[in-house]
């Protein structure tokens, strides 16, 4: 078995209270280890810390206690050589052509210049969108955007991918022939891959072991492993396992859910 | 946020089709023709009476004769020279202050508050001091222009760059952009169109203010001239001179509108 290549040690995160309120409790002694090559998912009733512990991975949060490690160094701030985002919105510069918002990223992370276009489009071509090199995000349909999107992470060649909800934005159908498209990439590419997802689907479809969250303060309430190799066919997805662990995921998703609607009808009186 | 950089983010123009902007100039130009044709009218039937309303070929006909014998050169020198020091100090001064104040989220709460109130007021009650300072030539009038161009464009710098999406900060700090690369290639992109808007209207208003100041207290410029005709009754000149400032006001707003718009992407 490959060895972890992330690791969660106890972290714990608080938001300082906003005007009036009180602090957050956000996540709570959270423990956990990711394979090189594997991909996981978060699952979690909303506001349960799923977008904060991605964060603290990825560098951008320094949690309040605890530490997150990638390849046994403890994380101090972003790694842009090593971990890519891809966002719930497409985050594209929309002055920019979908070329050069590929070639920006590959700027800020220091690849020398006369290496980012061949890269770009090499990027590009791979989500199938090297004809509209040239267009603006404007131009483009949602699910092409997180397309480029996707093309701008993998261009940076991190071995870590951290994706927070990133079909969100998209329809059902998109999202599906999406989630094909991307187990199918990353059957190649090997990437490990922590994926933020509300869709039960979409868990099952796509990840290696899935993150069941408790509404807030967040822990880990179940690891439910897919055991099925990638790429992952809609004949899977039309398969009666399939079904079985999606309603075995709904099952210790749904109490949450209700207490995490409970919290908030709480905090709202 | 404020008032100000509301009103004048930007054009309707940019919609429009290459096509549908030729149409466009075709029917400013009718609007145009349509209020030329009724000055005519007006002016022609005595309906309103030549001495306050000259007849616009007599207007045009002085106009061209102050061209064609430079007569109107050393007015127009010194409203050009004027505004030619004012401007770039006013958008240089703006978009410097509003940049600095952005740095911080402390001094945006703060200061950008102030800059709006300031900004409200009439700040042609200030003229005085500056005529009493500074004397009255053309120094007065470039304090009072950088003056009245610095708001607007202070306050647009502002808002362009403290209303940069979060998600592009991320994304910058995420793949590790510097310092620099942050500055040239997010927040100064994403804030052009913003300070833009704000340096299109700072630097009609700075004219504007020239102008006025001329108007107020001056021995020379075109504001001056427009008065002094004015005083000796003589209308024709008077409004020679006052299609000369027209002419430089509108040829500067289109010259920035286009600007805006090439920064826009067309
Ligand atoms: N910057 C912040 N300041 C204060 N509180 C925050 C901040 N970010 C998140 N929180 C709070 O922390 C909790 C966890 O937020 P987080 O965004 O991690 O949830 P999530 O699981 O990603 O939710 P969702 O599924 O809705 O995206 C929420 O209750 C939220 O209100
Ligand atoms: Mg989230």
């Amino acid at each position: 078995m490959a060895e972890s290549l992330v690791r969660v040690e106890s972290v714990s995160h608080t938001f300082p209270a906003p005007e009036g309120g009180k602090e957050v409790l956000a996540l709570d002694a959270i423990d956990m280890e990711i394979r090189q090559g594997e991909m996981v998912a978060f699952i979690g009733p909303s506001g349960c810390g799923k977008s904060t512990l991605l964060n603290v991975i990825g560098g951008m949060i320094a949690p309040t206690s605890g530490a997150a490690l990638v390849s046994g160094q403890a994380v101090r701030g972003p790694l842009p050589k090593q971990i890519a985002y891809i966002f719930q919105e497409s985050a594209l510069l929309p002055w920019a052509t979908v070329l050069d918002n590929i070639k920006v990223g590959l700027e800020f992370q220091g690849v020398p210049k006369d290496e980012r276009g061949p890269i770009a489009s090499a990027a590009l071509k791979s989500v199938g969108l090297e004809a509209f090199a040239a267009s603006y995000p404007h131009q483009l349909s949602g699910g092409m955007k997180q397309r480029v999107a996707l093309a701008r992470a993998l261009s940076l060649r991190t071995d870590i991918l951290l994706m927070d909800e990133p079909f969100a934005a998209l329809d059902e159908q998109t999202r599906m022939i999406f989630g094909e498209d991307l187990s199918r990439l990353l059957a190649s590419e090997r990437k490990t891959i922590i994926l933020v997802t509300h869709s039960l689907a979409e868990a099952v479809l796509l990840a290696d072991r899935i993150f069941v969250f408790t509404s807030r303060p967040g822990r880990i309430k179940a690891v439910l492993t897919i055991d099925e190799p990638h790429p992952r066919t809609p004949d899977f997805m039309t398969s009666q396992r399939f079904s079985e662990l999606r309603n075995e995921l709904y099952e210790l998703l749904r109490d949450e859910v209700l207490a995490a609607i409970g919290n908030d009808r709480q905090g709202l009186s | 946020m404020s008032g100000a950089a509301a009103g004048v983010s930007g054009g309707v123009t940019e919609r429009l089709s290459r096509r549908g902007r030729r149409l466009s100039l075709l029917t400013k130009l009718a609007v145009f023709a349509a209020l030329m044709v009724l000055w005519h009218l007006l002016t022609v039937t005595e309906i309103i009476s030549p001495f306050f309303l000259p007849q616009p070929m007599a207007v045009m006909t002085v106009f061209w004769r102050i061209l064609s014998t430079g007569r109107a050169l050393p007015d127009l020198g010194v409203t050009f020279f004027e505004f030619a020091v004012a401007g770039p100090i006013a958008v240089l001064t703006g978009v410097v202050a509003g940049y600095l104040i952005s740095m911080t989220r402390y001094s945006t709460v703060v200061l950008e508050p102030v800059i709006s109130s300031l900004y409200a007021i009439p700040i042609i009650i200030f003229y005085p001091i500056s005529v009493m300072a500074l004397g009255i030539g053309p120094e007065s009038k470039i304090a009072h222009g950088a003056l009245f161009g610095f708001f607007p464009i202070c306050l647009n710098t502002i808002q362009g760059f403290s209303g940069v999406d979060a998600i592009y900060l991320r994304m910058a700090r995420s793949t590790g952009a510097t310092k620099a690369q942050l500055l040239r290639r997010i927040l100064i992109p994403a804030a052009a169109p913003t300070i833009l808007g704000g340096v299109r209207l700072g630097l009609m208003l700075c004219f504007l203010a020239i102008i006025g100041g001329e108007t107020i207290a001056s021995l020379e410029g075109l504001g001056h001239r427009i008065v002094w005709y004015a005083e000796g009754m003589q209308m024709v000149n008077m409004f020679a001179y006052m299609v000369f400032v027209i002419l430089i006001a509108t040829a500067m707003n289109a010259c920035l509108s286009l600007l805006e718009l090439r920064r826009r992407g067309g």
